[in-house]
C-alpha cells in the first residue's frame, strides 16, 4: 500500500492534549474533532492540509491522556500517515487499533522539511522524499501488530474470534 | 534462570501457558475494565457495531462519568447518558451518578474493585495508579476497552522493567508527589516509555498508600506502561476492609532481570514544581518563589485524597487565599469528601476563602470548573502541564504537591509552605 502526501513536520513530546484538546471531547463526533486537530501545536493545521497528508514528529509523539479521540481526529482531518521518532505506547496502540498508519523513523523526523512530498511503502517501510531525494527505512512493524492490521484491525479480529467460539 | 519482576509474575499468573518474560505478547485475563465519560462512548459504539450482546462479566466492568460532570452542557450530557443506558441494558452494577461519583482512579481502589495481584486496563491513561496495589494496571483506549469488555482479555508486550530505590528519609513537606516528579525530571516525559516501573526502597515502604498511589498514578508521565509497588502490610491495612473479591500479593523475584536500576538517596530533597509545559521541567519550590499565580487547584486522581486535603488544610487553617488568588479544592471521592466535611477541612477551606468543588476530573484537563483565561498562570497538584491543558492555550500550569499549593494559594506565588507557617 502506497502513499503520497506534503509533510508537515512538529517537535518533540507532542502529547495528545495539543493533538486534540480535552476542550472538544464531550463529542466523539468525527467531523468535529477533525475541524480541532492538532490546534493547541498549530492553530490553522485543519484548514491547511490536504487529504493525504503527513505529519512528521520527534520522540514521544502521542504522550498523555489515552484519548482514542487523538489517532480518530488525525485520520478524520486526511492525515494519511504519521512519521515520527518513536511514539508513546498508548498513541500506538490507539493507532493500530484505528487502522492510522505510523512509522518509527528517526533519520526521516530529522531530515524532512514541511513542504516535502513524501511517498511511503506502508509494506516495506520504505519512505522516499521525492523533494529532496533521500529514501529512508523505517523501523518494521512487529509481526503482531502485522497481523492485526491484516485482520483490519482489532475489531475485525475480535469478531472473527466471536465467529469461530459461535461455531464450536 | 533469571527469576521475574512484579510484572512478569502478575502476567505470568494472567495466561494461559502461566509462563511471561519481558518482550512476550501475550493475551491476559483481565480481572477489572473501565471506561470514563470521554472514552466508553467509544467503547460501547465499538461494542455494538461488533454485534456482541452481552459483557463477559458485569461485576468486572465499571462505567465512571467523572471527567464532565456533574454535566457540564448538552453535549458532555449526551455522553454520560450513552453510559447510563448500557449500564442499564447491560446490568452493570459499577455505574456511579452524581452523588456516587468520584474521580475514577481514587473511587475503584476505595471501593474495593481493583485488588493486589489484578490484571486491570482503563480506557484513561492514569489507569497505572493502581499498581500501588500490587495490580498490573495500564491504559488503552476505547478500542481496546471494547475488545475486553467482550472477551474478559486483552493482548500485551510484556515490559521490561526499571527499578527505582528510593534511600534516605524524607524532609518535612517532602511526599509522594515529589519523589515522582524527582524520578520524572531524572529520566524524562519518555524515560520509562512502554517499560513498567517499579518502586521500592526504604522511602517506599514507610510511605501511606495516598502517597503510593500519588507515585504510580504519574508512571504515565514518564511513558510507562505502569508503575509498580510490592504489597505489604500497609497496603494489606488499606484493601481488606474494601476488598469485593479475593485478591493476592505478589513480589518480585530476587534474582528478577531489571532493564536498568536506579538508586536514589533522596535525604536533601526539596518540594519540587514542574515548570511548563512537561512534567520533567522540575526544579525546587526555593528556585520558584517569584512567580505569581492566578488560581490553586488541589485535586485530581493524582492528589485529592483525604491525606492530600488534610495537608491543604493544615496550611490553610487560619489564614486566608491571596486576594488575587482563585483556591480551589475536588476531594477525590464522596468517601474522602464525606470525611474531609466531618473533620471540619471544608470549614478551613471556606474560611480561607478557598471554594470546595463536588468530585470531578474538572480543571485537570480543562474540561469544567476552573478553566484559566488566556495568560493565566495555575499551580495544580494535578499530573499534567501540557499547552493548554487547563484552558487557554496562552495559559500555564505549574505542578506540586498539596502543601506547596496551598502555601502558594495564601501568598498569591509559588512558594515554601515553611513560608506561611507562623
Amino acid at each position: 500500500m502506497k502513499i503520497q502526501g506534503k509533510a508537515w513536520v512538529f517537535g518533540d513530546d507532542i502529547d495528545t492534549d495539543a493533538i486534540i484538546p480535552a476542550r472538544y471531547l464531550n463529542t466523539h463526533d468525527e467531523r468535529i474533532l477533525a475541524e480541532h486537530c492538532m490546534e493547541d501545536a498549530d492553530p490553522d493545521f485543519s484548514r491547511k492540509i490536504n487529504n493525504g497528508d503527513i505529519i512528521i514528529a520527534g520522540k514521544n509523539f502521542g504522550c498523555g491522556s489515552s484519548r482514542e479521540h487523538a489517532p480518530i481526529a488525525i485520520k478524520a482531518c486526511g492525515v494519511s500517515c504519521v512519521i515520527a521518532e518513536s511514539f508513546a505506547r498508548i498513541f500506538y496502540r490507539n493507532a493500530f487499533n484505528m487502522g492510522l498508519p505510523i512509522l518509527e523513523s528517526p533519520e526521516a523526523a530529522r531530515e524532512v522539511k514541511s513542504g516535502d512530498i513524501l511517498e511511503i511503502d506502508l509494506s516495506s517501510g520504505k519512505i522516499h522524499n521525492k523533494t529532496s531525494g533521500k529514501t529512508y527505512q523505517a523501523s518494521p512493524i512487529p509481526a503482531f501488530m502485522r497481523e492485526l492490521v491484516q485482520a483490519g484491525g482489532l475489531i475485525p479480529y475480535i469478531k472473527s474470534k466471536m465467529e469461530e467460539s459461535f461455531n464450536d | 534462570m533469571n527469576g521475574k519482576t512484579l510484572s512478569e509474575k502478575i502476567l505470568s499468573a494472567h495466561v494461559e501457558s502461566g509462563e511471561v518474560k519481558a518482550g512476550d505478547l501475550v493475551e491476559a485475563r483481565v480481572d477489572f475494565a473501565f471506561g470514563n465519560d470521554i472514552t466508553a462512548p467509544i467503547a460501547i459504539k465499538i461494542f455494538k457495531e461488533t454485534g456482541a450482546r452481552r459483557v463477559f462479566d458485569p461485576y468486572r466492568i465499571a462505567l465512571i462519568p467523572d471527567h464532565f460532570t456533574p454535566n457540564k452542557d448538552i453535549a458532555s450530557a449526551n455522553q454520560v447518558k450513552i453510559l447510563r443506558d448500557f449500564a442499564r441494558e447491560q446490568g452493570l452494577p459499577y455505574f456511579f451518578e452524581v452523588g456516587r461519583v468520584g474521580i475514577e482512579h481514587a473511587l475503584l481502589p476505595e471501593q474495593g474493585l481493583v485488588l493486589p495481584g489484578d490484571v486491570i486496563i482503563g480506557a484513561d491513561s492514569h489507569t497505572c495508579t493502581y499498581g500501588a496495589l500490587g495490580a498490573f494496571a495500564t491504559g488503552v483506549g476505547s478500542t481496546d476497552l471494547a475488545a475486553a469488555m467482550i472477551t474478559g482479555k486483552v493482548w500485551f508486550r510484556v515490559p521490561e522493567t526499571i527499578k527505582f530505590i528510593f534511600k534516605g528519609t524524607l524532609k518535612p513537606w517532602v511526599s509522594g508527589k515529589d519523589l515522582i516528579l524527582y524520578t520524572i525530571g531524572q529520566i524524562g516525559v519518555d524515560g520509562a516509555r512502554y517499560r513498567a516501573m517499579e518502586f521500592t526502597g526504604e522511602v517506599i515502604e514507610k510511605l501511606p498508600m495516598a502517597d503510593r498511589f500519588t507515585i504510580c498514578n504519574m508512571a504515565i508521565e514518564a511513558g510507562a506502561k505502569t508503575g509498580l509497588i510490592t504489597p505489604d502490610s500497609i497496603t494489606k491495612e488499606f484493601v481488606k476492609p474494601r476488598a469485593q473479591r479475593p485478591y493476592k500479593f505478589y513480589s518480585p523475584d530476587e534474582n528478577a532481570n531489571y532493564e536498568r536500576v536506579f538508586e536514589w538517596d533522596i535525604s536533601e530533597l526539596e518540594p519540587l514544581v514542574a515548570f511548563p509545559h512537561l512534567p520533567e521541567n522540575v526544579r525546587p519550590v526555593t528556585e520558584a518563589k517569584n512567580i505569581k499565580i492566578d488560581q490553586v487547584v488541589i485535586g485530581s486522581c493524582t492528589n485529592g485524597r483525604l491525606e492530600d486535603l488534610r495537608m491543604a488544610a493544615k496550611i490553610l487553617k487560619g489564614k486566608k487565599v491571596h486576594p488575587r488568588v482563585r483556591c480551589l479544592i475536588f476531594p477525590a471521592t464522596p468517601e474522602i469528601y464525606k470525611q474531609a466535611m466531618e473533620e471540619g477541612l471544608f470549614k478551613i477551606f471556606v474560611d480561607a476563602e478557598a471554594t470546595v468543588s463536588p468530585p470531578t476530573c474538572g480543571p485537570c484537563l480543562g474540561g469544567h470548573m476552573g478553566i484559566l483565561a488566556k495568560g493565566e498562570r495555575a499551580l495544580a497538584t494535578t499530573n499534567r502541564n501540557f499547552v493548554g491543558r487547563m484552558g487557554d492555550p496562552k495559559s500555564e500550569v505549574y505542578l506540586s504537591n498539596p502543601a506547596v499549593a496551598a502555601a502558594s494559594a495564601i501568598l498569591g506565588r509559588i512558594a515554601h509552605p515553611d513560608e506561611v507557617l507562623d
